[in-house]
């Protein structure tokens, strides 16, 4: 954590204090450094932006009007960040009631992935820091992301995007730790599965090889 | 030699930095001598690097604004009541 955010955390109580006082205004400070944690929340559950924004509007007002139920002040973010998954899951089965995947059914894709092995053994290239600049890149690393189930993308997006820690993230998904690095080693796997074809290194032929270590060949060029 | 299997268990432990000493040393050991294991080790750690990155994830324009507007209304819509 860097400074700032260690300030504006410390911060937190005291704010919270403030806004239970009735001084409303603060509530904008007090959420500002958890909006893009918050929208990445409800689009790995929503993968729609327009839904992900409408889920986090509703959320973020349920924070506000539950903020007396928030026992520990230190806790805000797992707990706030908790109402939005949670709202972004119930937004998700009143929109695709009749898609509705229930609990059974997310369980028995788990037990399906729980094998799940690399297939890929590939080297990948280096990915210099402005890779990121190229907005084919991105948008791969977000469908591989969409294409995880949901229980890993969640895992993925708050550990390996948002850097939160193991015990954090089992705060706000309200499961196990144990069960945060299970899922996290399979999501990881995964992700690694679906982007080695765009990182991996090109394949030289032997023939290429050849040519590239051959000196009368490197002369002739 | 330990199997590959047991190694790519362990790996996310041993990206983070949370595996045991014993586990790192056996890992370690393990990679030196795979090169599969190694691609996968490598990769992971090349893929973190650039998840992890803020640019990744483009949040939409105008959303916090959208978002504290909403709120302002709402909020003072339910002290009026
Ligand atoms: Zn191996």
């Amino acid at each position: 954590m860097n400074d700032q955010a260690l300030m504006e955390k410390s911060r937190e109580p005291f704010l919270i204090q403030r806004i239970r006082a009735g001084e409303r205004s603060h509530f904008h400070e007090l959420i500002r450094p958890y909006e893009r944690r918050a929208f990445l929340i409800a689009y790995s559950v929503l993968r729609n932006q327009a839904d992900a924004e409408d889920a986090v509007q509703q959320a973020m007002l349920k924070i506000f009007l539950h903020l007396e139920q928030l026992a520990e002040a230190d806790k805000f973010a797992q707990w706030a960040m908790r109402v939005v998954e949670n709202e972004a899951k119930m937004y998700k089965r009143k929109r695709h009631q009749h898609l509705y995947q229930s609990v059974d059914e997310e369980q028995e894709k788990e037990g399906q992935t729980k094998h799940f092995r690399p297939k890929q053994f590939a080297d990948w290239r280096d990915l210099p820091n402005e890779i990121l600049e190229q907005q084919e890149v991105r948008a791969a690393i977000i469908e591989s992301l969409a294409s995880l189930p949901e229980i890993y993308r969640e895992i993925f997006v708050l550990r390996d995007m948002e850097h939160l820690n193991i015990a954090e993230t089992a705060e706000v998904l309200g499961i196990s730790v144990p069960m945060v690095k299970t899922r996290l080693h399979r999501a990881r796997l995964m992700m690694r599965e679906a982007l080695s074809p765009i990182f991996a290194k090109p394949k030289v032929s032997i023939w290429e090889r050849w040519k590239g270590v051959n000196p009368w060949f490197a002369a002739k060029r | 030699m330990v199997r590959c299997k047991t190694i790519i268990a362990h790996l996310s432990e041993y990206v983070d930095g949370e595996a045991t000493p014993e586990m790192c040393h056996m890992i370690e050991k393990h990679l030196r001598g795979c090169h599969r294991c190694t691609a996968v080790y490598d990769s992971t750690r090349k893929m973190l690097v650039i998840t992890g990155d803020e640019r990744v994830f483009e949040i939409p324009s105008g959303y916090s604004a959208r978002l504290h507007r909403f709120l302002d209304k709402a909020i003072l819509e339910g002290s009026a009541s």
